[in-house]
Order: structure tokens, then C-alpha cells, then sequence
């Protein structure tokens, strides 16, 4: 009997250290990742990195200030364009989503979410770029929208179906029209989930760099204007990255800072509304 | 018209399981009138017909006639919507919106009804709703607390007063002291006595003892046929079937 009991402790310790030991391997690389761009990023991490322009090669100093406004300006047009459509897509697919129509759009949408950024980029190329006949903002835009669209789509979905239905139940019962239903009860309930599955995505497309270099191209000064080539963080440390020069080195590795400090804060963002959902 | 609801010949099925067969029963204005019968025999799907909750339910289909104010509510041309505003519901759990406070529950109703109302009138019906229910004098300072951080049974009234809130004439309860500790339960029945001088309460209940106490109309049910109709005391003391009576001795069911 005892050694029974004894043999199935130790079962339950090794099932437990291996899963905890997974755990362990399944977060080492963001730290490797975030400690590592610290201890080479740092040199060059100063105040101008986030005011200066790009200086010319040679010339040291220079930051990526267009950069940083550069990918907020086209995720922002991104999300401006892609939260209402993704949004209410989701709503329809969780509310009204029955029938064969509904099943085919979660089939696509899936798809695409599954489709390499990088087809994006040239998508955005062959549709944007190509007849405009110049690189932009616009064209970027799209390229992330087309990311960022399925999955917001399926997270709102997912997100409205944790509502219970005796939210909606009571709603319908007391005489509360289905649409304003769906619109001002069962979404306010999500919302905080919604903002959530919102703010993954925007993570998600910050860091993109394929699908820049077909549409966005880059730029070493501040935008003219959204019809424009603009200047992305992705873009400026891919190609201080491939430079040559050590010193642009250095940038690249604090342009990289620069970007995953980015998606932590809004990782952060994203947990404080997982938390205000509970 | 001394009925609020007249029912006539409802069967109702599930795809193709069949529910409820040929119910007919009167439901007196301004009395309160129990549903009993054992687990699964179709209590809740009646009461739901009352106010055509099951639109939605893919597969659910109706026959017969249910006559609201002397009109079948089924027929076309009665807007749904505007029927569950004169019949409303409460449920077996209490389930008030998880993300509005305590006020706005109970003001959500007359919000999206469509009809402008001021700030104040708006607040005098909540007050009104939650004296109604019972809840106003524990609540009245805590207006702005989530419906979800009550009790149990304050959750529970505050869907009453949430109901009462768009001035329904009919109130149909699903159980609705099944989640309550008993002190709960008596508040809750007191509160089924005291509104049923203005309204008419059909009550689903499990409880023979809050049956006897709170209904003026009992209607056994079993396996979807309604067995018999009567008052309160006539079903308690001299059942005309014996399967009521079998029931209501509690040997069976
Ligand atoms: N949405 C549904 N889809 C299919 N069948 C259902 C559905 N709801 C209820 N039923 C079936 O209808 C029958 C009656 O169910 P109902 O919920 O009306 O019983 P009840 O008398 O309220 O039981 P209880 O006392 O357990 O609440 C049961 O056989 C049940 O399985
Ligand atoms: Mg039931």
C-alpha cells in the first residue's frame, strides 16, 4: 500500500516539474530576447533616439523619431479603417452567424489569418502601389489591415459568445429590440474583451516588416503626407541591420528596443482589460 | 375581461419532440397562478410561450392560440417586442447585466423603449420599480454599485424591479426562488402577494408548501398535458385526479 502511495507522489512530481519546466522554456525567450536587446540597445537608447531624425552614414547621433510617428501613423489608419469593419463582423458572426454564409466567412477569415504577412505586402503592392504608381502610407495601411481585420473578427466573436445568453434572454424579455440587444447590451458587456482582442492585434501588426517593404518603403525624413513613402521602426531596423556600419548596428538594436518596449506597453494595456473584464 | 391570458389547444414542439399537448387554461386578471408538475414536463416551455421567449430557439414551433387582451399573440400582426413589454419575465437565476450598476438595471428597460423621458422622471420610476420590489430602502444609497456585486436575492428583486421598471401587466417567474436561501425566498413571496394586487403573476415553483402559500390558481402539470386547473385550495386539500394528488402527497415526482 504505501509504496503505492509513494510511487503515485512521485508521479504527480515529475507530470508536475515537467509541466512547470515547459512553462519555464516557453517564456526563457522573451526574457533572452528583451535582455539582450537591453545590454546591445543600450548605447545608443538616449533622449534623441525618440526626437532626432536619421543622420546620414558617419555622422553619429540621429534617432528614428520619423520612425516611431511613421508606424503609429499607419497602424492608426489600420485600426481607424479595420476596428469598425472587424468589429462588426465579429458581432455578426457571434449574434446572427447560423447558416452556410457565416460558416464560409469563418472559413476565410481563418485562412487569412493563417496567410504569411509577407503576401500582404505584396497584395498591398499589386493593389495599392502599383496603380498609384508610389509607395505610402495608404498602401501600408491596408497591408495591416488585412492582418489586423481576422483577428479582430474572430476575438470579437469569441468574445461575445462568453457572454451568457441569459444576458440576452433578459434583454429580449424586457421588450429591448434585438439590434439595440446586440448593440448596447451584449457588446457593452464584451467591450472589455473586445478592447483586449483589439490591442493583440495592434501588438501584432506594430512589429510587421514584410508587408512595409512593398507598400510603406521607408523614409529617411519626416512624412509629406499619407500618399507618401513613410518611414516605419520595422523598416529602419531591418536596414540599419543590414548596413555595414557598427554604429548603425547599435541603432538597430535600439530601434528594436524601441519596438518591443511598444508591444509591451500595449500587452500591458491588454491585461489590464483582461483583468477589468473579471 | 377578467383573464388576463387565455390559452387554447398550445402544443408546442422541439424539432420533433413534442412538449406540450392541447393546454388550454384561463389565467385570471390580477391573481397569481402556480405551475407545478415534476422535472422536464414542460413548465418552463409553457410559461415562455406566454410571452414568445422561444422565437429565437432554432427548431421550436407553436400551435394553438395564446390570447393576450383577447388577441392571439401569435397571429402577425403582434409585434413581439411590444408584447414582452405588457408580459415580462423573471428567471430562475437572477440575472441582472453584469456590467450596468444596480440604477441602470433597473433603467434599462425605459431607456431603449423608444420614448424620451427626463433624468428625473427616469429616476422616479427606478425608485418606484425598487420600493415595489422591496429593495429600495437596502439599495437606495448604493445605487451605483454593479447588479452583479448583490446578493443572491437582492440580485433577484433588482430583476423584479428591473421587470416592474417598464410596467408590464403580466409577470411570468421561472422558478425564481430555486437559487434563494430561505430568507430570500420569504421576501420574494411577499412580494408575489403584495403585486398581485396590480398585476397578474404566473409562477413556476417546485415548493409545494410556497405554492399553498402564495397562489390563488394552481395547474398541475405532467409530461406536457395539462392534468388539472383549480384553486389553490380545491388542488390542496381535493384533487379531482388522483395523479395531482399523488404528486402533492409527494409519491411521486
Ligand atoms: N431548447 C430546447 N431544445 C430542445 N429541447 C428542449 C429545450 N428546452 C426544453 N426542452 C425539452 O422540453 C421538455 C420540457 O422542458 P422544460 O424546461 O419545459 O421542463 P420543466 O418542466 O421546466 O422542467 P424543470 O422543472 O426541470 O425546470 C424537456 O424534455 C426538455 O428536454
Ligand atoms: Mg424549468
Amino acid at each position: 500500500m504505501e509504496s503505492i502511495a509513494f510511487r503515485r507522489r512521485a508521479a504527480d512530481r515529475v507530470t508536475r516539474g515537467l509541466f512547470a519546466l515547459s512553462a519555464f522554456v516557453v517564456i526563457l525567450p522573451l526574457f533572452l530576447i528583451f535582455f539582450d536587446l537591453l545590454w546591445k540597445g543600450a548605447r545608443e537608447l538616449k533622449w534623441t533616439l525618440l526626437t532626432d531624425l536619421p543622420h546620414p552614414v558617419g555622422e553619429p547621433g540621429g534617432g528614428i523619431a520619423n520612425g516611431i510617428l511613421g508606424t503609429l501613423s499607419i497602424a492608426g489608419l489600420a485600426m481607424a479603417g479595420g476596428i469598425p469593419m472587424a468589429v462588426m463582423a465579429g458581432i455578426y458572426l457571434a449574434e446572427y452567424g447560423r447558416g452556410k454564409f457565416a460558416s464560409a466567412v469563418r472559413f476565410a477569415v481563418d485562412t487569412l489569418t493563417g496567410v504569411p504577412s509577407i503576401i500582404m505586402g505584396i497584395f498591398g503592392y499589386v493593389l495599392w502601389v502599383l496603380p498609384m504608381k508610389r509607395f505610402s502610407a495608404w498602401a501600408a495601411a491596408a497591408s495591416l489591415a488585412m492582418i489586423f481585420i481576422p483577428i479582430v473578427v474572430r476575438t470579437t466573436e469569441e468574445m461575445l459568445k462568453t457572454v451568457p445568453a441569459s444576458v440576452r434572454e433578459a434583454a429580449l424579455a424586457l421588450g429591448i429590440e434585438r439590434w439595440k440587444t446586440t448593440l448596447f447590451i451584449t457588446v457593452r458587456t464584451a467591450t472589455a474583451g473586445i478592447v483586449t482582442g483589439i490591442l493583440l492585434a495592434m501588438a501584432r501588426i506594430i512589429g510587421e516588416t514584410a508587408p512595409l517593404l512593398f507598400t510603406a518603403l521607408g523614409n529617411q525624413f519626416w512624412q509629406s503626407g499619407l500618399d507618401q513613402p513613410i518611414a516605419a521602426i520595422p523598416l529602419q531596423v531591418f536596414n540599419y541591420a543590414i548596413s555595414p556600419y557598427d554604429d548603425w548596428h547599435d541603432k538597430a538594436w535600439a530601434g528594436a528596443l524601441v519596438l518591443i518596449g511598444m508591444v509591451l506597453a500595449i500587452s500591458g494595456g491588454a491585461r489590464y482589460f483582461t483583468r477589468v473584464r473579471k | 375581461m377578467e383573464n388576463a391570458l387565455q390559452v387554447k389547444d398550445l402544443c408546442a414542439w422541439f424539432g420533433d419532440h413534442q412538449v406540450l399537448k392541447n393546454i388550454t387554461m384561463d389565467i385570471r386578471r390580477n391573481s397569481v397562478t402556480s405551475v407545478m408538475g415534476p422535472s422536464g414536463c414542460g413548465k418552463s416551455t409553457f410559461i415562455r410561450c406566454l410571452n414568445r421567449m422561444h422565437d429565437l430557439t432554432p427548431g421550436f414551433r407553436v400551435a394553438g392560440d395564446v390570447l393576450f387582451d383577447g388577441r392571439n399573440i401569435y397571429s402577425e400582426k403582434i409585434d413581439p417586442v411590444l408584447l414582452r413589454r405588457k408580459v415580462g419575465m423573471v428567471f430562475q437565476q437572477p440575472n441582472p447585466f453584469p456590467r450596468m450598476s444596480a440604477f441602470e438595471n433597473v433603467a434599462v428597460g425605459l431607456k431603449f423603449n423608444g420614448k424620451k423621458r427626463s433624468r428625473a422622471e427616469m429616476a422616479e420610476t427606478v425608485e418606484k420599480s425598487l420600493r415595489m420590489a422591496a429593495l429600495w430602502d437596502e439599495l437606495k444609497d448604493h445605487l451605483g454599485r454593479p447588479g452583479s456585486s448583490l446578493s443572491g436575492g437582492q440580485q433577484q428583486r433588482l430583476c423584479i424591479a428591473r421587470a416592474l421598471a417598464v410596467e408590464p401587466e403580466v409577470l411570468l417567474m421561472d422558478e425564481p426562488c430555486s437559487a434563494l436561501d430561505p430568507m430570500s425566498t420569504a421576501k420574494i413571496e411577499e412580494l408575489i402577494e403584495d403585486l398581485s394586487d396590480k398585476y397578474t403573476i404566473v409562477v413556476v415553483t417546485h415548493n409545494m408548501q410556497q405554492a399553498g402559500r402564495i397562489s390563488d390558481y394552481v395547474a398541475f402539470f405532467l409530461l406536457g398535458d395539462l392534468i388539472e386547473m383549480d384553486k389553490a385550495a380545491k388542488i390542496f386539500t381535493n384533487p379531482a385526479d388522483k395523479r395531482t394528488e399523488e404528486y402533492i402527497t409527494g409519491r411521486f415526482g
